[in-house]
């Protein structure tokens, strides 16, 4: 099965199809990939019949990210929504240790099995693992990572405001209004330059702390975790719809510092392994770039203090030295305590692990630190959730609702005190 | 005013009033059957009838009580919360709690840093497990308590989860171990999946209080944590109210009149959405076609009532039941026989041929044959003439039905067996791995859990109306499903064709993992006992689109193959089985002994049938059958990968000198040649932890972060310890993201456990501040580099160590490991030339370097050898193998090596006789990747893949079956080649 090259005629006919990955930016992307003339869909597909489809042509013991998002697009090609002869698949592809590196292959397998070997598949990664006559990574890259910091501050501000707006779906039109804003920007080339940036970052900010909001008490909750059920409502079963239920304001770093701390790996690496100066420029380059980004945002952010913003990627590369060594690369590495550690600091002290059934980095990275995570920040209330096929929702909310309990437990002590504290006791 | 809490349990309702002061005015208890809207109202009628008129404070609280709260209006507490508050007010002074529930395991730790745990999604049954275990055996929990208190010695029983405990039970009963001693081993598994699933780096000690009804109703069991856990726990007045009591204290609703929260509770609004599949069958008339159609298929083989010439008997001791017949020489069917087998098939066969001598003095049996888990005891008892692997008992059976049969699908009771025959030959063999086993006994056991016999069971679901689709997964998961389906609204037949069907895409999805119909077969026969329920066979021929021929006598495929194989290799003089008059002069008597032949220490169990007939189970080798140690002439590399690494084990330390700690696990058993040589010449004295054991990972198993992670790296808990009792100086455990470059892939990874367990240990194993742990970063992939970098590290830890000494220790080091593979590769040439010399059959036992360890592949290299191949490892032929494009990202060094073992297999010419089995430790995610890799390449040249999934499971039963399948394969072939 050799790979299907994605021609420049596939580039004029074909559909690109992307599973849901990340809530917002997904759409971003897919204005981003418009620019340079991609036409891209991104899948919504949700349900038992596409995790089925997903574990028919997928190996049963695959990680449950593969089986949702390659089962989407597998789905997509099935069910009669879209001519596989005129649709091309789209993966990411880190090319690090993980079993995640393979998703592009096994797609290509699966396709192999349903007699479709002809539909392309194309990697999107920042190292080129793979080359396309039709399709050119480079300047379609740095374009998306401008795309993903809007994602984060959409997310990042969404989520703060959604569990106290006071009018119901005010939250939910300010996204949708920035999500077709920006397309219109970027199909006329715009909202791309620093400047221009700045300034919509700032009018983001403007516009959500412009919806009304009531200052009802939420318990608040981080989630980190693996990066596919940390973010995809499919994939964690809906979770951060059941944390608002349960009157929560949570908060999810954003895709950024995922990127950042692979840019940072290229470094850390060449210090333990030695090799070529050149991977660790690009890597310095990348990482100089998004750092500088980054800054925007907290800057865009400074002047509405109501909005918990995210601490520097520094600070949390500081704080996940702490808890293990930066040579743990491989899923999400050290930057899963890194962020945990940084929302505990910042007062999330109540912090969901979201990660798949046997997944490989998390029993280092995830289940693996949270001993020593609880030994540095006694107060923190950390539940690691494992999602799967055969992991039955109910089961998984009961468990955040024995979070939860304890959570509403330690605020009330907390206010006891308080409350001793204001009479003098 | 008086609160009620009400505890919704998976298996049982609870529920305790509690007055104004908290003290207990009234509890009850009852097992909801699954049915918990109409169990509820009658327990809440019970509590009105008491206090008639009260209004009360009403909250719910259990692991089915979340959605019931969320639609009835009541408040929730979390179970584990509501316990904690209970303990709290009545048993203050409480360090650590645990609990067992009907499917759930807690521990929560009250002092100390509080802690809840439970347990996650695999772990499953606990209470649910001893009931089936209970089931299993024919007895009920007060007896398996009185048996186990009787117990004299224990046996090892998986305590991952339920299903791996019960395939390792069920061969123990098999061969006739003592249900005393079964027993007791169960309640020790139970305790040690508590342990192991949630203590999770943390002891367990101070004042322990047990809890919930298992704990309560089971005294051996209590024993048992207090034996494992070297104290005394106390089990409370009450033990299983108190998360009913913690709800009723934690409340804050308002006062409910209760006879109006009846009437809501039975009007509350019903979720009433699932997904459904179209029903099986839309109309009697189709159900009639269908049947009559299968009927057809059997019309050739007759029953006969009496014995026609001579007869050949056929028998099959499967998992759960036994079943025997005899033929005729033509086949027809005489007296066919089907029933449980309790554990011990032994005294069923007796009746059985008793009555048949007695009905009929003057039958002739010609000959006889016996196949399944209890072949062995059933040969040995009987005098049977031969014994056969299943397979080749199912392909000759379905064959007589369907001569040009080429897939053969059987789900029996406790496995799912498929294969694929090619060219008249047996291939590709499928068995479900000891986690998936949803067969027979699963629709048993739900059809029990509901209150239905299985045969009722099987026809509520052929006119279901809407079938709920529950996917496929194992029994423990499917429990909350199908819970959560009847929450939904779905009816006791819509369960029960759900799981039908869901029975079918387990064997279609998970076991044989088939991408497409096509690709099964054209010519299906399909059987085995849980083929009887027309919802199953229906479902099956809906999934895969095809029409298949199920026989008449699908229960019996074993026994009537058997029986045929009999008539087929009927040997002069005449055997066959015991006479008459020996039948009445049989006795069975067992008896449990450990072997002291070896270090191994095996649990025997030793079955004597009178007239000095004896049948030893349970043992490793043959020594305590033959009285002689294994037969020397065996080419077996995995023992000589271990004999190479002996000189680099032991050794005295010298005084003076620094002492260095190497774990023997996982990566190091490759790398204790490189490692160990560049320590010494550095100057220091070197200890290495010894090979693993059961014991040793007990001794680990408190630090294990996650339960889920491979057999192979949770024993490296267990090594750390056993270094520290070393008292070294240092223990050196490296992380290394990379591993040595061997050109056969495009990167050179380790997976990330291997990579990254160092960091685990250090997190997690708080004894590790007894010493200095050196986990830092090193790559061997490149000389240079790892000169300077492992010069950093030493500088680092030991700064009085020249700087020179660096370069010649790290030289020294490349030798060692150089000369390993070397002699390995030698080793294994001359291996090949030996086989190619005497015609033996050559398996590549493909696995990792740890997998040589003898308490990680449990001896199956051994079996290999005694059934009579040669045995090669894959690092002794990879390298005989150019790099090669496969089909999936050759990133990692080890896995890279599997592909090209494959290759070189798969390309090897048949003359040679070499054949590729896969070890596969339960939890590698990696493999999730390569066994379909390396089945693909070997399957491109019509090579036979089998694959041996491996845990902490130390019973062979179902590893025997595929071997013995695979040699029967390969030496059908071998005979084809030859004709």
């Amino acid at each position: 099965m050799a790979a299907v090259d994605f021609t420049k005629q596939m580039k004029r006919e074909y559909t690109i199809l992307s599973p849901d990955i990340f809530p917002t930016h997904m759409e971003l992307l897919q204005s981003v990939f418009a620019i340079y003339g991609y036409k891209t869909e991104v899948l919504h597909y949700e349900g038992q019949q596409v995790i089925d489809r997903g574990l028919k042509y997928l190996h049963n013991d695959m990680c449950y990210p593969a089986i949702c998002a390659l089962g989407q697009q597998i789905y997509a090609l099935t069910c009669g929504d879209y001519d596989p002869h005129k649709c091309a698949l789209i993966q990411f592809q880190t090319g690090g240790g993980c079993r995640a590196s393979n998703y592009i292959m096994l797609l290509r397998k699966a396709l192999h099995n349903m007699g479709m070997d002809y539909v392309p598949v194309i990697s999107l990664s920042f190292s080129g693992l793979e080359k396309y006559s039709g399709f050119k990574l480079t300047p379609l890259m740095m374009t998306a990572l401008r795309a993903i910091i809007y994602g984060d501050m959409l997310l990042l501000l969404k989520n703060q405001t959604l569990p106290r707006e006071t009018n119901q779906g005010d939250t939910r039109a300010v996204v949708d209004k920035w999500v077709s804003e920006l397309t219109e920007q970027f199909r006329h080339k715009k909202g791309l330059s620093g400047r221009s940036m700045k300034r919509n970052l700032r009018r983001m900010a403007e516009d959500f702390h412009n919806i009304p909001k009531t200052d009802k008490k939420l318990t608040r909750v981080g989630i980190v975790g693996e990066i596919y059920v940390k973010y995809s409502s499919f994939g964690n079963n809906g979770l951060e719809e059941f944390l608002l239920s349960q009157d929560c304001e949570y908060m999810v770093p954003g895709v950024l510092g995922f990127l950042q701390y692979c840019f940072a790996n290229t470094e850390i690496d060449h210090g333990y392994y030695g090799g070529s100066m050149l991977g660790v420029l690009g890597g310095r380059l990348a990482g100089y770039v998004a750092d500088k980004w980054e800054e925007d945002m907290l800057e865009a952010l400074a002047d509405y203090p109501e909005f918990a913003t995210p601490v520097s990627f520094d600070k949390v590369r500081e704080l996940a030295a702490r808890i293990i060594d930066p040579g743990v690369k491989m899923g999400e590495g050290w930057l899963l305590p890194g962020e945990t550690a940084e929302l505990i600091e910042k007062g999330y002290t109540n912090v969901i692990c979201a990660q798949p059934f046997g997944c490989l980095p998390n029993h280092i990275v995830g289940k693996g630190t949270i001993r020593r995570l609880r030994e540095l920040y006694p107060e923190a209330n950390i539940f690691p959730v494992d999602y799967d096929a055969g992991a039955s929702k109910v089961n998984q909310e009961n468990r955040i609702k024995l979070m939860l309990a304890i959570a509403r437990e330690q605020e009330q002590e907390q206010e006891q005190e308080a409350q001793y504290e204001a009479v003098g006791c | 005013m008086k609160r009620l809490g009400v505890d919704v349990g998976s298996t049982t309702l609870k529920c305790a009033v509690v007055d104004e002061a908290g003290v207990l005015r009234f509890a009850r208890y009852m097992r909801h059957y699954s049915k918990i809207d109409q169990r509820l109202g009658e327990l809440l009628r019970q509590v009105v009838e008491q206090f008639p008129g009260e209004s009360m404070e009403v909250s719910l609280s259990g692991s089915a009580g979340m959605g019931l709260a969320e639609e009835a209006d009541l408040p929730f507490v979390q179970e584990v919360y509501a316990e904690r508050v209970a303990v709290g007010r009545l048993a203050p002074g409480t360090d650590v709690v645990i609990e067992l529930g009907g499917e759930d395991a807690k521990i929560l730790f009250l002092t100390g840093g509080f802690e809840m745990r439970m347990n996650g999604t695999c772990a499953g049954g606990t209470g649910a497990f001893i009931d089936q275990m209970a089931a299993l055996m024919e007895i009920s929990i007060e007896d398996m308590d009185g048996l186990a208190a009787r117990h004299e010695k224990l046996y090892t029983i998986a305590s991952r989860c339920g299903v791996f405990a019960k395939s390792d039970i069920q061969p123990l009963l098999n061969q006739g171990a003592r249900k005393e001693d079964v027993c007791a081993s169960i309640f020790y598994a139970v305790v040690n999946q508590t342990i192991a699933g949630l203590a999770q780096g943390r002891e367990i000690k101070g004042n322990i209080l047990y809890l919930g009804g298992p704990l309560t109703y089971i005294p051996e069991l209590r024993k048992s944590f207090d034996h494992v856990l070297q104290t005394e726990g106390l089990c409370p007045e009450n033990a299983l109210y108190y998360v009913a009591m913690g709800a009723a204290f934690a409340g804050t609703g308002q006062a409910q009149p209760l006879d109006e929260l009846i009437q809501r509770l039975q009007h509350r609004s019903r979720a009433g959405r699932y997904t459904a599949c179209p029903p099986l069958f839309e109309s009697q008339e189709e159900y009639d076609a269908f049947t009559a159609r299968h009927r057809a298929a059997s019309e050739g083989i007759q029953r006969i009532d009496a014995p026609s010439g001579p007869m050949y008997l056929g028998i099959d001791a499967g998992s759960t039941t036994v079943k025997a017949l005899l033929c005729d020489g033509e086949g027809n069917i005489l007296r066919p026989f089907y029933t449980p087998n309790n554990g011990n098939p032994v005294p069923i066969i007796r009746d059985y041929l008793t009555k048949l001598y007695q009905d009929f003095p003057d039958i002739e049996i010609r000959a006889s044959a016996v196949t399944g888990y209890g072949e062995d005891i059933i040969r040995n008892a009987f005098g049977i003439d031969r014994g056969l692997v299943e397979t080749v008992a199912h392909y000759t059976a379905a064959k007589k039905f369907l001569p040009a049969v080429d897939f053969i699908l059987d789900i029996g009771g406790q496995d799912i067996k498929c294969f694929q025959i090619r060219n008249g030959a047996i291939d590709s063999i499928y068995l479900n791995e000891a986690c998936s086993s949803g067969c027979g006994s699963f629709l048993q056991t739900f059809a029990g859990a509901l209150g239905y016999s299985p045969a009722e069971f099987a026809r509520l679901g052929l006119f279901a109306k809407k079938p709920v689709d529950l996917g496929s997964r194992c029994t423990v998961f499917m429990n909350s499903s199908v819970k959560q389906a009847q929450k939904d609204g779905a009816t006791v037949e819509d369960i029960a064709a759900g799981l039908s069907i869901s029975v079918v895409k387990n064997a279609l999805y998970k076991v044989i993992r088939c991408a497409n119909a096509e690709s099964l077969g054209e010519h299906i026969v399909v059987q085995g006992g849980t083929f009887l329920n027309d919802a199953v066979l229906r479902a099956f021929e809906r999934e895969t689109g095809r029409q298949v021929v199920r026989p008449g006598y699908a229960a019996l495929m074993g026994a009537y193959g058997a029986a045929l194989y009999a008539l087929a290799h009927e040997e002069q003089p005449h055997k066959a089985v015991l006479t008459a008059g020996e039948l009445e002069r049989f006795t069975h008597s067992v008896k449990a002994v450990t072997c002291s032949g070896c270090g191994n220490h095996c649990n025997l169990t030793i079955n004597d049938f009178g007239s000095g007939r004896r049948f030893i189970a349970g043992n490793r080798c043959d020594r305590p059958v033959t009285g002689k140690r294994e037969q020397a002439t065996h080419y077996d590399l995995y023992d000589y990968k271990l004999s190479l690494l002996e000189k680099y084990q032991g050794g005295a330390r010298e005084p003076g000198k620094p002492t260095i700690g190497i774990p023997l696990g996982l990566n190091f058993y490759e790398l204790l040649p490189f490692w160990r040589t560049f320590w010494e010449t550095l100057g220091f004295n070197v200890v290495v932890s010894p090979l693993s054991t059961r014991e040793l990972y007990l001794r680990g198993q408190y630090t294990i972060p996650s339960d889920t992670a491979c057999y192979p790296a949770k024993l490296m808990h267990g090594h750390m310890e056993a270094l520290l009792d070393e008292k070294p100086d240092a223990i050196f455990y490296p992380d290394m993201s990379y591993n040595a470059e061997e050109g056969l892939g495009v990167n050179h990874f380790n997976c990330p456990v291997v990579a990254y367990y160092p960091q685990v240990l250090r997190l997690n194993v708080p004894r590790l501040g007894e010493t200095t742990f050196i986990d830092d970063f090193v790559s061997i992939a490149d000389r240079k580099q790892f000169t300077k970098r492992m010069g950093e590290i030493v500088q680092k830890y030991f700064p009085a160590v020249p700087k020179g000494q660096i370069k010649p220790a790290a030289q020294r080091a490349y030798e060692a490991y150089d000369q390993y593979f070397r002699d390995l590769r030698q080793k294994g040439q001359e291996y090949l030339d030996i086989a190619k010399a005497r015609n033996l059959p050559v398996i590549v036992l493909a696995g990792r370097p740890y997998h040589i360890d003898p308490e990680i592949n449990h001896g199956i290299h051994t079996l290999i050898c005694r059934l009579g191949a040669v045995v090669l490892t894959e690092d002794s032929v990879s390298h005989l193998v150019q790099s090669f494009p496969v089909n999936v990202r050759n990133q990692w060094t080890y896995h890279a090596r599997l592909y090209a073992a494959a290759k070189y297999v798969a390309e090897a010419p048949p003359e040679a006789n070499i054949n590729l089995v896969q070890l596969v430790s339960f939890g590698c995610g990696v493999d999730a990747v390569t066994t379909d890799e390396v089945r693909a390449i070997l399957e491109r040249n019509g090579k036979i893949y089998t694959q041996i999934k491996i845990d902490e499971i130390s019973n062979m039963g179902a590893v025997n079956i595929r071997l013995r399948s695979l040699f029967s394969a390969i030496e059908d072939r071998g005979r084809r080649q030859t004709t």
